[in-house]
């Protein structure tokens, strides 16, 4: 391993040396392949292994072939040091992933990526004292780290906290403006950092000031967002960790670590300008712009509400033709997808067509309809999305909407004063006739009035979503 | 500006690399349908734990004469990277797990 192979630049390189950057040619590759393959239901699982053993790849090359010096390789105490903190980590992680419930899977993909977030600017932090004065590069893009690393940490937390209803939404006018106030210090202390002659091992009290900033911004920035906008920051944050990653490889020259970090943070980009343009919406509309805040001008729409009793309700279901579910972040919170898919096959086993009609926002992450029904075994074919199911609509018995309100609000389309004017929603409004679950009259997240609940076609169910479709599903069975 | 620049030539490799992966990374995602949305994103998110290599260089060169807060810190950034490996991708393929088991059901 130590054989000399050539000299490159008055420096020698050895056997182990030209492996260890070919482990992460391969590992860099694996990540690229993985991540197509994951992009694919066929062969996603596939492509999760492969990324996962490019990772592990890198990791044992990187630990038995990197030089700590002269010829030198990692010493052996530090070494076990490493075994020991990976093996605790793997254990802890292994463990929480296996056990979690699969309803908590949003929150816990967000606490994950917050781990990565700190993993890094810790790594920015402890790499800053040994840059040289003067290599403005290296400290431009250790600083950078270290920004995003904490802001995707602090702020991953916060949604984790959300998302397990741990921590409400804040939001307040002036927020925006205390949040831009610490978003300049914060990018102020950062361009004095990197614009200092000062030895950067004499400056840790800046760059350790600079991680403070950072985390608190991450946190003020999450903590007004809610509700529908809440995919958007989750799938930002998630670019954030990537990219946060790639300018720690470029401390280290390390080409898999900026390729693997890149390539996560230009997915990410995509997927949160993917929620984004489901809701009509700019990205930095999404961020300055919490919804909600003085907005809900319109309101002067009331009508009546009528109600539907349970018996009514499994008549009608079970006289149709066509029906499709049209569920929320309600049925999550209820916990309501297995007796969904109960009510589902009793339905189809009555002849009646029923087909689930997802929205992109609906839920709290990117695809939670998607992940919450699956492990309720519905089948794939029977989820549809939004521009799928639109159209036919109109032919459609019988609309249940379990949970979900401003993503079937039809304000969207003919009122220009609400705030999700504009915003594509499933078209429920056309329906021959709608079921409404709620717990109760509240207004979804955005706080404004939904006018498809006093739609003449409309008839409320109101009560726990999980409690009203077990009920509904044992009057179904009585008929 | 100079020390830009010099930072630039110095480092042109990785900077292809950075620019080239951008699009690569859009490529790749682009088209992909709703029901994958969450995995995906579970999947990369365990990929950006690719930090843990320099957390494992960072404790791999840490003076171990003394405990100090450096080496403290480095340890618990390696403990969270490998939280962020190993979880995301144990999590990713239980989720997946689920899509699939449900497929060969209806075959």
């Amino acid at each position: 391993m130590n054989k000399v192979l050539g000299i490159i630049d008055g420096k020698e390189f050895t056997t182990g040396d030209t492996l260890l950057e070919l482990s992460y040619l391969i590992a860099a590759l694996l990540f690229v392949s993985g991540l197509k393959l994951l992009s694919h239901p066929e062969s996603a699982r596939r492509g999760n292994l492969w990324a996962a053993s490019g990772m592990g790849l890198a990791m044992i090359t990187t630990l038995l072939l990197h030089k700590t010096g002269e010829g030198a390789g990692i010493p052996l105490t530090n070494i076990w040091i490493i075994m020991t903190a990976i093996g605790l980590g793997a254990a802890i992680g292994w463990m929480i992933a296996k056990k979690v419930k699969m309803t908590a899977m949003p929150q816990l993909v967000s606490f994950y990526n917050a781990t990565g977030g700190a993993a890094s600017a810790l790594v920015g932090l402890l790499e800053y004292p040994n840059a040289v004065a003067g290599d403005t590069g290296s400290i431009l893009v250790t600083v950078l780290g270290l920004i995003i690393g904490s802001v995707a940490f602090s702020g991953s937390m916060i949604a984790y906290a959300k998302l397990d209803g741990k921590v409400g939404d804040l939001m307040k006018p002036y927020m925006t403006y205390i949040n831009l106030v610490i978003l300049i210090f914060t990018i102020g202390m950062g361009i004095y950092i990197v614009a200092s002659p000062n030895q950067p091992s004499e400056m840790t009290w800046a760059i350790y000031t600079l991680m403070a900033l950072s985390l608190i911004y991450g946190v003020m920035f999450v903590m007004p967002i809610g509700g529908a906008d809440m995919p958007v920051v989750i799938s930002l944050l998630n670019a954030f960790t990537g990219i946060a990653a790639a300018m720690a490889g470029f401390i280290y020259n390390n080409q898999a670590m900026i390729l693997g970090g890149i390539l996560v943070g230009a997915a990410g980009m995509i997927l949160t300008v993917l929620m984004c343009k489901a809701m009509n919406r700019s990205l930095l509309n999404v961020i300055i712009g919490s919804f909600g805040v003085g907005a809900s001008a319109a309101g002067g729409e009331h009508g009546t509400i009528k109600e539907i009793t349970l018996s009514d309700a499994a008549v009608l279901l079970s006289y149709s033709q066509k029906v499709v579910v049209i569920p929320g972040y309600g049925l999550a919170v209820a916990q309501a997808q297995h007796i969904a898919h109960e009510m589902d096959e009793l339905l189809e086993s009555k002849g009646v067509e029923v087909k689930y009609a997802i929205h992109p926002v609906a839920g709290r992450m990117p695809g939670h309809m998607n992940v919450l029904l699956a492990e309720a075994d519905v089948p794939y074919e029977k989820l549809v999305e939004m521009d799928d199911i639109n159209p036919d609509m109109p032919n459609v018995d019988v609309a249940v909407v379990i949970g979900a309100n401003d993503v079937v609000n039809p304000a969207a389309y003919d009122d220009p004063g609400s705030p999700i004017y504009g915003m594509p929603v499933i078209n429920a409004h056309l329906a021959k006739n709608i079921i409404i679950m709620k717990r109760g009259m509240g207004k979804g997240y955005a706080g404004i009035e939904n006018a498809l609940f006093f739609n003449e076609k409309t008839r409320m169910l109101f009560g726990d979503a999980k409690n009203s479709i077990q009920k509904l599903v044992s009057e179904i069975k009585t008929m | 500006m100079e020390n830009i620049l010099q930072y630039f030539f110095e480092y042109k490799e990785a900077i292809f690399i950075i620019a080239l992966s951008v699009f690569l990374g859009i490529e790749v995602i682009s088209n992909v349908p709703a029901v994958l949305h969450t995995p995906l994103m579970s999947g990369a998110n365990a990929i950006s734990g690719v930090i843990i290599i320099g957390g494992i260089i960072l404790v791999g060169h840490a003076d171990l004469s003394q405990l100090s807060v450096q080496l403290v810190l480095g340890v618990l950034a390696l403990i969270f990277g490998t939280l962020n490996v190993v979880g995301g991708f144990a999590v990713t393929d239980r989720m997946l797990e689920m899509f699939k088991k449900k497929k060969s059901r209806q075959s």
